[in-house]
């Protein structure tokens, strides 16, 4: 995929692709740190139909929840052999009660035996987190359990 | 009251008139600039009220406030984005001389101002403002538009121009001869040239000397630096601006951020200061005689930037709105033009009327940029023929 990076003097850089339906999609960063997702018009390719300013939190998990389908889709056609096991995407909210936790600290894999395979952060995949791997507001993490066990995992998460 | 007691009184003032003026410029979505010039307008040289206690502290405050307004402009690019810009737009660059300086020039010459006013006035329809451009790109949400990095390389092309024009102005200013200014040229040239390869080679360590942990070492190395470098350029006959602007080009990375940063709260007083003072010492009564040709300017000059940036977007491939969009952000003229006005005035070299005209002209085109910029696409729509896909076609119509 050709990312086109274009230096804005002054301001930052602009970096976006071209989509197959021929529509501009990217973002820009600025220098002083912000950061806005922007889309192309579809009447003019030139304009951009919306700038939508992005916190860093924003940016990291818009970039998980792009990339962590692919993941997901992955991981089921490699499970697809073993009956009864499912993998499924949690999202850690920010505020929410092992936001800035160890993963060890949530109990996760004695409470419901539930794996976590991997988390992803600002786009990044971390695979196998260890127990004192720290999560952060806007992780989102990819399971791997029974359906029983990953709503127990869910509910951990949700409410500690 | 003792004197002092009597400036205090008046500086803060001002300084609380121009906050207002300021939280008014924002209400209304201006930028401040035409304000300051207005506020300044008002008081001082017949205005309605005197500020007699002010001259000796406004004087260096607006000089402070010129070398900052050049300093955080060289702080803004670094060296290898003034270079690429410089390759990517010389020949719109070129074209944005030819026809943004003639208007200018042309109507000092049709006044009787001479080649020194011709030089003036010609620089100040040249330079547009990057400080309003860049605000109102970024409030009108077109960081991501094609056109924009077309607007900052022609932006950039210009304050490299001023790196030029500055030294040169200075000299013709200070009456000498024409080999005299030929060799102003030349230095120019040849320091603008050195910085550059110096500032690209070793930006790393200069900014390493000035760079600190410490906020307040940091502020004094910085704005000591610069100071005394622009004195130097000054006594050199080179131009104190020019001193502070090529300091500012040869601080790279982030200590160039840090220093933008520390630098533009002292920015925006020093140079509101600066606004004002010009205000100050222009005569409101000197404006009525001159405003018929500041109306020429502004129309003549709003057409030739138009043209400029309709020109340098279709060299880059952009679409007609794109193009229209591209000119009208270039419209808007400020900061730098009341600079330019400025160090002809304090040089005495020109006629006094030429402050007038440019504050004038400066009012109407910082208030008519943005608002151009803002209307581009909907004056142009009429006028766009585009072939309307058959009916059948829209559905698979992705584009």
């Amino acid at each position: 995929m050709h990312v086109e990076e274009t230096p804005l003097p002054g301001i930052g850089i602009r970096k976006d692709i071209v989509t197959g339906g021929g529509r501009r999609i990217g973002i820009v960063s600025q220098r002083d740190g912000h950061t806005e997702l922007i889309i192309s018009r579809r009447d003019d390719p030139d304009a951009c139909l919306a700038s939508i300013p992005l916190t860093s939190d924003e940016a990291a998990t818009l970039g998980n929840l792009l990339g962590s389908p692919q993941l997901i889709a992955q991981l089921r056609e490699d499970h697809r052999d073993l009956p009864g096991v499912n993998t499924r995407q949690f999202l850690v909210n920010p505020g929410s009660p092992f936001d800035g936790h160890k993963l060890g600290d949530t109990r996760m894999r004695t409470k419901s035996g539930v794996s976590l395979v991997a988390v992803m952060r600002a786009g990044q995949v971390q695979p196998s987190p260890t127990p004192d791997f720290t999560l952060k507001g806007g992780d989102l993490l990819v399971a791997v359990g029974t359906a029983d066990g990953l709503d127990i995992a869910a509910e951990i998460l949700q409410h500690g | 009251m003792t004197h002092s007691t009597v400036t205090l009184i008046e500086l803060g003032a001002v300084f609380f008139g121009l906050g207002f003026l300021g939280r008014l410029a924002g209400r209304i979505g201006l930028s401040p600039i035409p304000l300051y010039l207005l506020g300044g307008l008002f008081f001082g040289n017949g205005g309605f009220v005197e500020l007699g206690g002010l001259t000796e502290f406004s004087e260096i405050a607006s000089e402070i406030g010129v070398i900052l307004l050049l300093l955080m402009l060289g702080l803004e690019y670094s060296a290898k984005e003034l270079v690429t810009g410089m390759r990517q737009s010389w020949m719109a660059g070129i074209l944005d001389i030819v026809l943004n300086f003639s208007p200018g020039a042309f109507v000092a010459l049709m006044l009787g101002w001479g080649p020194v006013g011709a030089l003036v006035m010609g620089g100040i329809t040249y330079i547009s403002s990057s400080g309003i451009i860049a605000k109102v790109l970024t409030d009108l949400g077109r960081l991501g538009n094609r056109e924009t990095p077309v607007i900052l390389s022609l932006l950039v092309f210009e304050d490299l121009a001023m790196a030029v024009y500055l030294p040169i102005l200075t000299t013709v200013l200070a009456g000498v001869s024409f080999a005299g200014g030929l060799q102003a040229v030349g230095i120019s040239l040849l320091v603008v040239t050195i910085v550059l390869v110096v500032a690209l080679r070793y930006g790393k360590a200069l900014s390493t000397v000035i760079d600190s942990e410490d906020q307040e070492v940091f502020l004094l190395t910085l704005f000591g630096a610069a100071l005394l470098v622009a004195g130097i350029a000054a006594a050199m006959q080179v131009s104190a601006a020019v001193g502070a602007f090529l300091v500012g080009i040869a601080i790279s990375g982030t200590t160039a951020q840090n220093a933008s940063r520390v630098l533009e709260p002292l920015r925006d007083l020093f140079a509101a200061m600066f606004f004002v003072v010009f205000g100050l010492n222009t005569d409101p009564a000197s404006i009525p005689p001159v405003l018929d040709w500041a109306l020429v300017l502004v129309v003549a000059t709003t057409v030739t930037k138009i043209a400029t940036g309709w020109w340098a977007a279709r060299r880059q491939g952009i679409g007609r709105p794109g193009r229209a969009r591209t000119g009208a952000a270039l419209v808007a003229r400020g900061e730098f033009s009341i600079v330019i006005a400025g160090l002809a005035l304090a040089s005495g070299a020109v006629d006094p009327e030429l402050a007038a005209l440019a504050t004038t002209y400066v009012l109407l085109m910082a208030v008519l940029g943005p608002i151009i910029t803002r209307f581009a696409e909907q004056l142009l729509k009429p006028r766009r023929v585009r072939p309307v896909p058959p009916a059948a076609n829209r559905n698979t119509h992705s584009g």
